[in-house]
């Protein structure tokens, strides 16, 4: 297993006070916290910095941590010394924040483990997880997953086949993972940000408790052609100087098939036009609203060419950066 | 690595429009006691439709909001009013976000 450096983990220094410990540790929780931040690999940043907070800010974890030595390198591999633990009590009781679950095997083989009840995929901090023992019987935890879907989905309703990786404890208490496939239909007009809840495809309960929910969090991939504003849909539409100049009827892709378009004489680059509930669906559908952009033929033959000048000197006294005073 | 195969078809329901709870519910949901949420209706984080608590009906988002402000309250030591100031401009931001991807593509 990898040696972790809690001091270089936290930016501070070996001799740091619990103070700077304490401040140190406040900064980078606001910082990578998975509910706040967008920073890469936020969430696994949050849980070493966790991780590296529970021993430094506790004094005797700290010196038990302080008594490995200070020749040890972040990443290095890493074997607990055979005289470990001896003259260290650790009431095993000991965890303050929440998910102690999610730490690493290195701080497991110096502290042992807070308690089990893992098993959230990508979920974070505790919340129910029951500490193992007698005859007792508690539910299962509720699971998150994300899941991308086309927006075209959202328009027609889809099923769609999810893979997540279950840890599970073993009866030697070591944590193997399952790979579990679930067929989820996607309802219709649901939205990016919302969540799909699945009842029963949480955790397993402990004892007579029922197992917790699935919730999928619903995202759409990237679309070659459209964004996405809440129920709203945008499209930028290229149309040719003459269309824009002298209107035109044009087709236009939706998500729910080609449309016909009025564009107006004399539009210009950037205007918004407005498809009424062709948007997410819904009992209040959203909108489609096109985006106009002027796409401008290149000439690349001599009469193409005098088009262009023919053009030019006929609006000889267009002047379009006029609004700039130039 | 096993694979086990159960792929019976599942039919969710949308959190977020489908569903709503009660204050026993929602405490129950977020593992945490009434009283709790009830300090977050006072702070203004959940805001339930009905008067007295014992009507309230929270739609399915709010659970979500509910353990976030708890999870931001317990991991960065911020009180209840930070909480709510940092939930309403996560919302703002979350919105500015959404705007400038939809107008910009970014």
């Amino acid at each position: 297993m990898e040696f972790k450096d809690y001091y270089k983990i936290m930016g501070v220094a070996r001799d740091a006070t619990q103070d700077e410990i304490k401040r140190a540790y406040r900064k980078l929780a606001r910082k990578y916290h998975p509910d706040v931040s967008k920073e890469k690999n936020a969430e696994a940043r949050f849980k070493e910095v966790g991780e590296a907070y529970e021993v430094l800010k506790d004094a005797e974890k700290r010196a038990a941590y302080d008594q490995l030595g200070a020749n040890w390198q972040q990443g290095q591999e890493f074997r607990p010394p055979p005289d470990w633990n001896t003259g260290f009590e650790f009431s095993g009781g000991g965890f303050t924040g929440g998910g102690a679950e999610g730490f690493s095997d290195f701080f497991e083989s110096l502290f042992g483990r807070g308690g089990f009840g893992g098993g959230r995929a990508g979920g974070f901090g505790a919340q129910g997880g029951g500490f193992g023992g007698g005859a007792f019987s508690t539910h299962g935890e509720d699971r998150h997953a994300r899941v991308q879907i086309e927006l075209e989905d959202s328009y027609r309703g889809a099923t769609r086949s999810i893979t997540l990786r279950v840890p599970e404890f073993d009866a030697q208490g070591r944590v193997t993972t399952r790979e579990h496939t679930l067929n989820v239909t996607i309802p219709k007009g649901i939205r990016a940000g919302q969540h799909l809840r699945l009842a029963g495809q949480g955790s397993a309960g402990v004892g007579q408790g029922k197992a917790g929910d699935l919730y999928l969090e619903v995202e759409f991939a990237p679309h070659r052609l459209y964004r996405v504003e809440d129920r709203d849909v945008y499209l930028d539409l290229p149309i040719a100087p003459w269309e824009a100049a002298l209107g035109a009827l044009v087709k236009v892709p939706t998500p729910s098939g080609t449309v016909e378009m009025k564009v107006p004489p004399g539009s210009t680059a950037g205007r918004k036009m407005r498809l009424k509930g062709r948007g997410i669906p819904s009992a209040t559908p959203g909108d489609f609203y096109v985006v106009l952009q002027i796409a401008v033929p290149q000439p690349t033959s001599a009469a193409e060419r005098a088009l262009y000048e023919k053009l030019a000197a006929e609006f000889r006294a267009f002047n379009p950066r006029d609004k700039l005073g130039v | 690595m096993a694979n086990d195969d159960t792929r019976s078809q599942l039919t969710g329901v949308i959190l977020e429009e489908q569903v709503e709870l009660t204050l026993a519910e929602i405490s129950r949901s977020c593992a945490v006691h009434a009283e709790y949420i009830i300090e977050l209706v006072d702070e203004g984080v959940l805001a339930p439709v009905g008067r007295e608590p014992r009507g309230w009906r929270f739609s399915g988002g709010q659970v979500r909001r509910a353990s976030m402000a708890l999870r931001l309250q317990r991991d960065l030591g911020v009180n209840l009013a930070g909480v709510a100031l940092a939930l309403e401009l996560l919302d703002e931001l979350n919105a500015v976000r959404a705007r400038l991807n939809a107008i910009a593509g970014k």
